[in-house]
């Protein structure tokens, strides 16, 4: 049997004495969907910034494809095929949007070398931004564009890359409702045809809870549950330390009754 | 009424961001300002304190027009603004954070005090010794809300409080917001999260590309689908 796509063991990092992550542990496979919420503050971020090489965890092991990647710098992981978007979108506004997508494909394909003529991969970045429904703004200059679009942008430039793992830290923040659903449906779907696996951090339950194949549960520095929506939803400790009493999202998710 | 807006128009450098937005926020009411991103609720928020260079119309606060005078006088005259990004003081702790706010109780307006203060947010009370930047964005959202209130407003405006926070802490922001309404506090939020809205709202406006699309009660709103559909895609 080959190894997982992300397999995590024992993660732990402390600041100034303060245990921020205590030995997390979890796999992930290429296509799964895998939401990890908790508490602000129960260091999910601080997860994530160990994922990709920004923080050198104090113990543990990251491996992708059964490579050890722990504590490689961040361009390094991101070569490797590790890509991130970020909870306030990265993107250069005064470019447009196809250009946007022609420097991270040069960038992917290593070709900055040869300058920006405008022409470079134009086609390849015209098929991504197709696949986010972007096609029609390739035009615009991205600062103009509506928030949810700057975010479909920021999804596909993750995509230039030919990601295996993307990381997204709360990828919906600032979206109206539907627009949220509308891009984790999208990015569930691209991953599952192009077998990316997704971690994911997210406030909004109506997102995790329809997106998400499997939920980990984040609470002080420690994984609390692990499992299915509906097993996360039911979950007592779960509701006591984060969901609450379920009034701030969609009633169907706090039933468990299927969309 | 506390605050009656009329003929609001705002503009950053050439481009004109507000087009006669006009609402009311009645005494001790909660009112939501619902809409998508840069629908314009931030630029009302911003222009109603002062804090967008060009804006014209008239703006009655507590029967004062505020509309020329300058940030620090609208505060003074008591209307509390909590803007979206927090902004806390990292290197002090929540006590101090909350003296900072500290101002002459106001007539009309409740008076607070840091012990009931830490009774609306127990989260707060405890940890008071510890500096703001060590506090979860939850906990940093609570004491925003807490050292402004510690100005005695008449009004306050909270600028998308549920963003970023947790299911549990956004029930319990809600139980906070209804607790400040129990004292006679008027309060105006922006907001995208419906589920939130509806729990806390007398009533709502919809703004959109910087003009108000409705007004009326949660009860209308939620007897309207296509106008929930149309300006706020829900």
């Amino acid at each position: 049997m080959s190894a997982p796509l992300l397999q995590v063991e024992g993660l732990a990092k402390s600041y100034a004495g303060v245990q921020a992550v205590r030995g997390v542990d979890f796999t992930l496979e290429a296509g799964g969907i895998l939401a990890l919420i908790g508490p602000n503050g129960a260091g999910k971020s601080t997860c994530f910034n160990m994922l990709n090489g920004q923080i050198r965890p104090d113990a543990g092991r990251v491996r992708l494809e059964g490579q050890d990647i722990t504590g490689l710098a961040p361009r390094r992981v991101w070569r490797l095929g590790v890509g991130r978007t970020f909870q306030i979108a990265a993107t250069f506004a005064s470019m447009t949007v196809r250009e946007n997508v022609q420097v991270a494909l040069l960038s992917h394909h290593r070709r900055f070398g040869l300058g920006f003529a405008g022409r470079a991969y134009r086609a390849e970045a015209d098929a991504l931004l197709d696949l986010v429904g972007l096609g029609e703004a390739a035009e615009r200059a991205c600062g103009e564009l509506a928030y949810g679009d700057v975010k479909r942008l920021e999804l596909s430039i993750a995509l230039a890359n030919a990601p295996k793992l993307l990381l997204m830290d709360e990828p919906t923040a600032g979206m109206a409702p539907r627009e949220r659903v509308a891009l984790m449906r999208l990015t569930a779907e691209v991953a599952r045809q192009r077998r990316i696996g997704v971690l994911f951090t997210e406030h909004d339950m109506d997102v995790v809870f329809e997106h998400a194949d499997r939920i980990m549960v984040l609470n002080r520095g420690a994984l609390i549950a692990e499992g299915s929506p509906d097993a996360v939803r039911h979950d007592p400790q779960v509701r006591a330390v984060y969901l609450g009493d379920g009034l701030v999202y969609d009633a169907r998710h706090r039933e468990g009754v299927p969309a | 009424m506390t605050l009656s807006v009329s003929g609001l128009n705002a503009h950053y450098g050439p481009a004109h961001i507000l087009f006669d937005v006009g609402f009311e926020v009645g005494e001790g009411e909660v009112v939501a300002f619902l809409g998508r991103n840069g629908a314009g609720k931030s630029t009302t928020f911003r222009s109603l304190v002062g804090l967008v260079p060009r804006r014209e119309g008239r703006i009655l606060f507590r029967g004062t027009d505020i509309a020329a005078k300058p940030t620090h006088e609208i505060a003074r005259a008591g209307l509390g603004y909590v803007p979206e990004d927090r902004r806390i003081f990292t290197d002090l702790t929540v006590e101090e954070n909350l003296a900072v706010g500290l101002q002459p109780p106001r007539p009309g307006a409740p008076t607070w005090t840091p012990e009931r203060l830490y009774a609306l947010f127990p989260n707060l009370a405890e940890m008071r010794r510890r500096p703001g930047g060590r506090m979860s964005g939850g906990e940093q959202q609570m004491l925003t809300i807490a050292r402004t209130l510690m100005g005695n407003p008449s009004l306050v405006l909270l600028d998308e409080p549920s963003e970023g926070l947790a299911p549990k802490i956004v029930e319990q922001m809600a139980d906070a917001i209804l607790a400040m309404k129990r004292e006679g506090l008027s309060v105006l939020l922006s907001e995208q999260n419906l589920h939130f809205a509806r729990l806390i709202s007398d009533r709502a406006y919809i703004i959109e590309t910087g003009r108000i699309r409705f007004g009326g009660t949660m009860a209308e709103l939620a007897a309207q689908p296509e106008i929930r559909d149309a300006y706020l895609a829900v």
